[in-house]
């Protein structure tokens, strides 16, 4: 069965159609699973396992606040392994890797797993055919619209919680494990059957929090939930790499001429080493500029804290933290606000974030001539990242931007077809490289602002070509035949599969 | 024209496959002090690859070789020179280096069938070497000279600084020579390249004294010293509301005339042809924006 890009699905799921088709079908949001808001208190992280009576085929879901840092999953992972427990689904928000969820995989204790994010051992032992069910790779916006659809039904949420107040409500701000924002764990808390914080810190009063104790049934204080040093770098680093420095300075003269730069705007970008330098730049020309932005978003920095803090932006809306200052800015500046998963990128809900951006700033894998891009798996099709906030922010933000140099170690970025399609063609405006720029034809209106502006702008077989022309064309690998898993577009249908490596 | 020469050491794959993209005039390909003792051949085998079979290059090539007395000095010539490169830049310079120079290169363009001449880019870094400056600018084959600061220092003893003020009087020698003798001066790199300022300052001051380039040693400092090489915006304005006038001052049959209540005569006019000129080959006479 085939979707309308063309790519091969698995039989009986819903093909993707286009990334505006959800818009006509209603949606149903289940309602929040308020529980008596006495949450009951416990040491013992067994116990809670034992009174939740986990069983198989229940779904246990996590947040990845912790990152690589992450003790929680790993202790539920050996739990699930101690009880014996087979044919249960996961569905951590992403997966890293640290996580240690090899043993449960291997040993076929494990069906689905449901994630936004995956890469190192755990996607490995999966592409080695060892997970019973499938991987389901969702964007973070799909997985909040997910569960709150009732899609993704999740029996029991284990959430790690940096600090919990006696009455149970819980905070990322605070404590020696203290990591920011919890924005992926707030659909979670809001519609699982049950949910548990975790925590290594309880404190008498929270004044502020993000997870509200009316939802919770079980807090369970453990030694530690996570190691500091996997759970936000104490540094983020803007790129030394001169052809990331140049495509940088390129993205923000191309936003400038194209209007973009201007008072009120919003804007996200990653917080990779390209994406800092383009966010420095960005932030270096509206001091001079004197520009006033209003929203930045997404996985937020030093270096987005910076700006908030020079005026330069009105607000950070905030759904993870990338390092200490981010987490200081969290918990001290009433402008950095934390916001859930749905709120940032959930295609239903009427005020998202991500449909507010006036420009995003993304990475990419591979590119294709129809624009689709691939940030899933490597060219090799071994899975290396996943969409993530990729499609969500592509379809939202009015113009989408991918930056990346035109080849990796030999290998060119921009493909005939992509090995995987994360985000289609369709919301993908620009390309940026080192060696130049090329225009979606479907925006003519960018191609237009762009014409006489001095910018290197060729049609995206052009850029393909040179590169052939500086590293040859790579010889085309064959995929296995043998499904894994599939890539969901935000809306719930499936826009490519996953397959086993030969 | 050149206004910038990024150095690219010659053992860097990366670096010298994606040197063209950074919008220097010119990149120049270091097989000098930048490659350790170890990886002379290296360097030398990897450039020569990379001239005789990358199908992109940048728009000027510049090889350092080796100095006259080092022991790589034929070796590098005879594996680097041919049709692909423009200059090559020779370390230490002297009057009698320059005569060896000039001498492997008719040479080499014999035997290898050359469809153009090599030019020669001395690199002023020594004393004796600015001694000489006016009997090295005027070779035929010398086209530009290089201020190499670092070296000048250390050949002089004494403390370069950023403020740059021992370096004065070499910048003024060799500017006035290159001027005599019609060649481009190009100026030394600025070392530390996260100080943007302190680059726009000593850009400015080797501009001020009439160089017409810069040497960089990092792709980020070439924007800087483009701009601070190329005519500003005000100036190329200017230039025109000159020529302007002076349509109507000849339409009138005025030999001088005045602008801003300030009378232009010959070397006004003659200031403008070359901001003109400089503003042409940078492609910002049209528009006065850089393409």
């Amino acid at each position: 069965m085939k979707n309308s890009l063309e790519r091969e699905i698995p039989d009986g799921k819903k093909p993707f159609i286009s990334p505006t088709s959800y818009a006509e079908r209603i949606y149903h949001s289940l309602p929040e699973t308020r529980h008596d808001g006495n949450p009951v208190f416990l040491d013992d992280l067994d116990d809670a396992f034992k009174a939740l009576d986990i069983k198989p085929g229940m779904t246990i879901s996590f947040h990845h606040h912790l990152r690589n840092g992450d003790h929680v999953l790993n202790k539920v992972a050996h739990l699930i392994e101690k009880h014996d427990l087979h044919d249960i689904n996961l569905a951590p928000s992403s997966v890293f890797p640290e996580y240690d969820l090899v043993p449960v995989i291997e040993q076929g204790r494990i069906n689905d797993i449901y994630t936004s994010y995956l890469n190192g051992p755990v996607a490995q032992a999966i592409q080695k055919g060892f997970l019973k069910g499938n991987l389901i790779m969702q964007t973070h916006g799909g997985r909040a619209r997910s569960i709150e659809e009732g899609e993704l039904k999740i029996d029991v949420a284990f959430l790690a919680c940096p600090s919990v107040d006696r009455q149970g409500n819980g905070s990322g701000a605070f404590g020696k494990s203290a990591c920011g924002a919890l924005g992926y764990g707030i659909s979670d808390l809001y519609r699982a059957k049950k949910v548990v914080l975790v925590t290594d810190n309880v404190v008498d009063k929270l004044e502020k929090y993000q997870f509200d104790h009316r939802f919770v049934d079980y807090v369970v204080k453990i030694d530690s939930i996570g190691n500091p040093e996997g759970i936000v770098s104490g540094t983020t680093r803007i790129t030394r790499d001169p052809i990331g420095l140049k495509i940088a300075r390129d993205t923000s003269f191309l936003l400038e001429r194209l209007n973009v730069l201007k008072n009120g705007v919003s804007l996200q970008t990653g917080a990779g080493g390209t994406s800092l330098a383009v966010m420095d730049q960005i932030g270096k020309r509206m001091a001079e500029l004197n520009i006033k932005g209003n929203i930045l978003s997404g996985g937020i920095t030093s270096y987005h804290v910076k700006m908030l803090e020079a005026g330069l932006f009105k607000n950070i809306y905030d759904v993870q933290c990338f390092d200490l200052e981010a987490v200081r800015s969290f918990r001290e500046n009433a402008g950095h606000i934390g916001i859930s998963a749905s709120e940032y990128a959930n295609p239903f809900h009427k005020d998202a974030i991500v449909d507010k951006l006036d420009a995003v700033i993304l990475g990419a894998t591979e590119i294709d001539l129809d624009f689709n891009v691939n940030v899933t798996t490597n060219s090799f099709g071994s899975i290396i990242g996943g969409s993530g906030g990729h499609a969500d922010t592509a379809h939202g933000a009015k113009v989408t931007i991918i930056t990346s140099p035109l080849a990796r170690a030999r290998i060119p970025l921009i493909k005939e077809k992509v090995t995987t399609v994360t985000t289609p063609g369709e919301d993908i405006d620009i390309l940026i490289t080192e060696r130049g720029i090329a225009v979606n034809p479907r925006r003519k209106d960018l191609l237009d602002k762009l014409t006489g502006t001095g910018l290197p702008v060729y049609d995206i077989e052009e850029l393909m070509n040179l590169a052939h022309k500086i590293c040859g064309k790579p010889m085309e690998i064959k995929k296995s035949s043998e499904k894994i898993g599939y890539v969901e577009y935000r809306d719930g249908t499936v826009i490519d599969s996953l397959y086993r490596l030969r | 024209m050149i206004r910038s020469l990024l150095f690219v050491p010659g053992n860097n794959p990366g670096m010298i496959q994606s040197a063209d993209v950074f919008g220097a005039d010119g990149v120049i390909f270091d097989l000098e002090d930048s490659v350790h003792i170890y990886e002379k051949d290296n360097a030398r085998m990897l450039v020569k690859s990379f001239l005789r079979n990358h199908p992109i290059h940048p728009a000027k090539i510049v090889i350092r070789v080796n100095s006259v007395d080092s022991p790589f000095f034929s070796a590098d010539l005879e594996a680097v020179v041919g049709d692909e490169i423009d200059y090559v830049l020779l370390p230490k310079a002297r009057i009698s280096d320059i005569k060896m120079l000039t001498e492997k290169l008719e040479t080499i363009e014999k035997e290898k069938k050359l469809k153009k001449q090599i030019a020669i880019m001395p690199l002023i870094e020594s004393a004796v070497s600015l001694v000489e400056t006016e009997g090295i600018a005027e070779f035929p084959r010398v086209s530009a000279l290089m201020f190499g600061a670092e070296d000048f220092t250390a050949d002089m003893g004494i403390t370069r600084t950023k403020q740059g003020k021992e370096l004065a009087y070499p910048r003024a020698k060799i500017a006035v020579a290159c001027h005599a003798y019609g060649v481009q001066a190009i100026d030394t790199p600025f070392t530390d390249v996260d100080d943007e300022d302190g680059l726009f300052r000593d850009a400015s001051e080797a501009a001020s004294l009439g160089f017409a380039g810069k040497a960089a040693i990092h792709p980020r400092q070439i924007e800087i010293i483009n701009r601070v090489f190329s005519p500003s915006d005000d100036n190329i304005i200017w230039a025109k509301r000159i020529f302007e006038a002076k349509k109507e001052a000849d339409q009138k049959g005025h030999g001088v005339f005045s602008l801003d209540g300030k009378m232009v005569d010959k070397p006004v006019i003659s200031r403008a042809e070359t901001i003109r000129e400089k503003a042409i080959a940078c492609k910002k006479w049209d528009d006065g924006f850089e393409k």
